[in-house]
């Protein structure tokens, strides 16, 4: 645990009272206090091409009244920089009169221990585990042409000071072991990616040589794109794989069903809670309670208790994600997702591990189902259109399905999606739900945040691809 | 106030003597500071206003051929010493690579021109506020624009870069941006747009009257919009969009994706990768640029590149690491481009318009669909069909595909250029593209 107050002229005691004093007149808002130690080792082209470490350090003072946020933020933690701050809130909530809340749900509940994973694994045995990945693929075949390998991890603390002297802190590991390859055949190159990561040491991810399965991972997806054929282009049948695939959840969904964009009615979803806006018989979940993973955590970055709520239940929209000024302004409670990049960054309602929960069908049963349609197993990454509701996702690995049977594998497209009609173009939902690896990082308003999904196989009944092939 | 060069410079030499005290044979350090205040609008009221105070401090150490950084946002003098200590004893523990240097010392820049990159202007909160009053005013004054949100930022930042090959060197810039989202509503359908403008003076800006209108006009006439069918169609590519294709172009000849082998340009340079008629500039010194840059981020004097002439390509952008690696000395652009375009084409957007009967227009695109490695490029498209070059009606819910090998070769240019942002480019045709759609 960090102790901010350590090296500083600010004592605990002049925070509380600068806080307190700031936000008399305010409806909410807390000083938040961040130390992030953090560490990036990349192995590329055979050598250890970076091995840098970050220690970021600063503070974040909030304050809310009414609808109006006013915030400031300063790496140098100090009874000055402090000060300056809070003029600077006063100034911006000057005309505004609000009550301050003082209610915050609290839990003893943990969802991952208080490990600094830097700390764990010597530098010497990182740089040895690079290098035999590297050794690895490359004698694997003499396709390989490139590999890249990293590990990135992370300890952040953080300590949440409300108006009335009220403190909470959490301290959170974080990890990510990648591998990326570069094969070429007859002129073609073709790259796969994998990679695993979470909420503990390093170690525990690396155990029984785990890196080989991500090896054997990222060289599978490049071997199957170098045989990949142009994509068909024009709306057909969807197949997806469980786990990763999920982020069209994400996506598709999730963005859509955070509270801000609701209360500002600028989502496509805003007026249709306790509406149907799914197939029967899926049911999504936001939850940042599982042990470990990427998008967990034991508290939200204003300190409420994360939970498991739920978006969707049997086609029907049940609730939004919210943080506590969107909550207050809805009239609802925070689901405990209010996060932040870091210090630097205003809280907004995210998502955690989005998921959707199993069904009873089988992955067979939908591919044999199917035409003329795509069986899309892994994804790059996504993006939607907040208001008109369109979204997009470019898959990694994709394969034609005809008359029931899968097909060539085809290059990488993208689909097109629209968010609120999708999950009702839902027609089978399997019984194989898996959550993905720990590598999803989720960017909102220029804001970068880990995040976890999960879902079974499922077929859609009409999306575009977006292929060359006509 | 931002911080001074003095006190920039104290903090750069104390880290500098500091490795060196430790047994470092080289280091370089980065010492940079920020201030920005931002105010947000929202519906004609204040939403939020943001002040950000930043400190940042960046250090290499090496050990012959050994390299290893750290960075931190603390520079008390003693978490400095802590970090410096530790990035060393990571750099005495990291395999050698033989292309690890700090840059040529003939190559560092000498002088520093005056590009008129800092404005002092100080635009108080307040005056921030009556901007974005008009601003939004003039936004939500359509009945069909149902959400405004409109932000301005102004920034001021200093920063020095010093080497323990004597490099010491830095300058203030300044920037000032506005934006404008706006959300419009028919029967059919809810659609968003925006327009935004950033400079590096204030006086420069976009007036809040412009800014608001275009955003509202650009919002409305998206509304209710087609699916069309899957064709090959000439597509037509606005400005905001056409410029994403030269950012596609410089991570394709990086030198660090063409050293590694990763990228569809490698072994291209005097090749024909552009129609003849296409030229492509990288201007470092444009007075009062958005991307203009005296050095780059190790100090290397950048020059003006031409990458593209007549089509052929004739440099990759090249920093110390990889040159090393390619046998090529370094062009200053490690860090990328600076004020990049293309040059202006023959003829008039209302002729491009009509070179064809059927086109689509293309005002944005989602996704994260170029493939550096082969060249596919697959995106979500959002625009207008038109025909006998006439907008006929907005277009959405459809892709676009193409190989940039192909898409490259295939691009006729407008001659409505303008300098607004540090990557720019007229109004693009590129024929033989699939669309999918319906």
């Amino acid at each position: 645990m960090s102790n901010f107050f350590d090296k500083s002229d600010l004592s605990r005691k002049d925070a509380d009272k600068i806080v307190s004093d700031t936000l008399q007149n305010c409806d909410d808002g807390e000083l938040y206090l961040e130390d992030t130690k953090s560490e990036s080792i990349l192995l590329d082209d055979n050598k250890i091409k970076s091995s840098s470490y970050s220690s970021d350090l600063g503070f974040g003072f909030r304050a809310i009244t009414g609808e109006v946020v006013a915030y400031s933020h300063s790496n140098e933690i100090s009874k000055d920089s402090l000060k300056k701050s809070s003029e600077n809130l006063k100034s911006t909530l000057k005309s505004m009169k609000g009550t301050y809340n003082h209610d915050i749900s609290r839990s003893n509940k943990k969802f991952y221990e208080d490990i600094n994973p830097l700390e764990q694994k010597t530098l010497n045995s990182k740089l040895e585990v690079l290098n035999k990945v590297n050794e690895y693929l490359r004698k694997k075949d003499n396709s390989v042409k490139q590999v890249t390998t990293s590990f990135a991890g992370e300890q952040k603390s953080i300590e949440i000071i409300r108006s009335g002297g009220e403190v909470l802190t959490d301290v959170r590991p974080l990890i990510r072991f990648n591998v990326s390859v570069m094969l070429e055949k007859n002129g073609r190159k073709e790259t796969g990616v994998y990679g695993i990561g979470g909420r503990q040491s390093y170690d525990e991810y690396l155990k029984n040589d785990n890196w080989k399965t991500v090896c054997e991972e990222a060289f599978r997806i490049a071997s199957v794109n170098l045989e990949s054929k142009p994509a068909p282009a024009g709306e057909m049948k969807v197949v997806l794989g469980p786990g990763w695939p999920a982020i069209l959840i994400h996506e598709a969904i999730g963005h859509g069903l955070e509270g801000d964009f609701n209360r500002k009615k600028t989502s496509a979803f805003h007026d249709l809670m306790g509406q149907k806006v799914a197939s029967e018989g899926v049911t999504i979940v936001d939850d940042g309670t599982i042990d470990n993973r990427r998008g967990s955590l034991t508290i939200d970055d204003e300190g409420t208790p994360t939970e498991k709520t739920v978006l969707i239940e049997n086609g029907i929209l049940k609730n939004f994600m919210q943080d506590r000024l969107n909550a207050r302004l809805m009239n609802t409670k925070s689901t405990g997702s209010g996060r932040r990049e870091n210090y630097r960054h205003v809280v907004l309602p995210r998502m955690r591990n989005t998921m959707m929960l199993s069904g009873n069908q089988t992955q067979e049963e939908m591919i044999k189902s199917v035409d003329k349609g795509i069986f899309a197993v892994s994804f790059g990454g996504g993006q939607v259109d907040i208001t008109s509701g369109k979204f997009v996702f470019n898959c990694t690995e994709a394969y034609e399905i005809n008359n029931g049977k899968i097909g060539s594998p085809i290059k990488g497209a993208t689909l097109i999606g629209d968010g609120p009609s999708i999950l009702k173009e839902v027609s089978m939902v399997g019984n194989d739900m898996m959550l993905d690896p720990g590598i999803g990082t989720c960017g909102k308003a220029g804001q970068g945040v880990p995040v976890g999904v999960a879902q079974p196989s499922i077929l859609i009944d009409k999306m575009t691809v977006g292929g060359t092939k006509l | 106030m931002v911080k001074d060069q003095e006190y920039l410079r104290s903090k750069a030499s104390y880290c500098l003597d500091l490795a060196k005290k430790l047994g470092a044979t080289g280091s370089s350090v980065t010492v940079g500071h920020s201030i920005s205040e931002t105010v947000n609008f929202r519906n004609n009221t204040l939403d939020e206003s943001n002040r950000s105070d930043g400190l940042a401090i960046s250090i290499e150490t090496y050990l012959g051929k050994k390299r290893s950084s750290i960075s931190s946002s603390n520079l008390l003098d003693d978490n400095i010493k802590t970090l410096i200590e530790k990035c060393f004893e990571t750099t005495k523990n990291t395999p050698e690579d033989e292309f690890n240097s700090l840059p040529d010392k003939e190559l560092l820049a000498k002088e520093i021109k005056n590009l008129n990159l800092y404005d002092e202007t100080h635009f108080d909160n307040e005056k921030k506020i009556e901007y974005l009053k008009e601003l939004e005013s003039v936004a939500s004054s359509e009945e069909k624009i149902v959400n405004t949100e409109s932000s301005f930022t102004e920034n001021k930042s200093n920063f020095i870069l010093a080497n323990s090959d004597g490099f010491c060197n830095g300058y203030k810039s300044s920037s000032f941006s506005a934006s404008c989202v706006t959300v419009a509503k028919d029967e059919n359908s809810m659609e968003r747009d925006y327009e935004f403008t950033s400079k590096r003076h204030l006086s420069d800006i976009k007036s809040a009257k412009e800014l608001g209108e275009k955003a509202s006009e650009q919002t409305i006439r998206k509304l209710s919009p087609n699916k069309i069918g899957s064709e090959k169609i000439s597509i037509i590519f606005d400005k905001r969009i056409a410029k994403g294709m030269l950012g596609a172009f410089a991570g394709a000849i990086s030198s660090n994706a063409i050293a590694r082998g990763t990228s569809f340009l490698k072994d291209k340079i005097n090749e024909q990768i552009f129609s003849e008629t296409i030229n492509v500039i990288d201007k470092p010194d444009m007075n009062k640029g958005v991307g203009s840059q005296i050095f780059d981020s190790e100090g290397v004097k950048s020059d003006t590149l031409n990458l593209i002439q007549n089509g052929i390509l004739k440099n990759y952008l090249v920093d110390t690491y990889n040159g090393k690696k390619l046998n090529l000395k370094s062009n200053g652009r490690c860090g990328g481009t600076t004020n990049l375009y293309f040059d202006n084409g023959k003829i008039s957007f209302e002729d491009l318009l009509n070179t064809n009967s059927k086109h689509i227009y293309v005002t944005e695109t989602i996704g994260h669909g170029s493939n550096l490695v082969t060249g596919d490029y697959s995106v979500g498209a959002t625009g207008f069909l038109i025909e006998n070059g006439e907008f006929k009606f907005p277009v959405n819910e459809i892709t676009i595909a193409g190989n940039f090998k192909d898409m490259f070769k295939n691009i006729t240019l407008a001659s409505d250029l303008d300098f607004e942002y540090s990557v720019n480019s007229p109004t693009m045709m590129i024929e033989g593209m699939t669309v999918a759609g319906k």
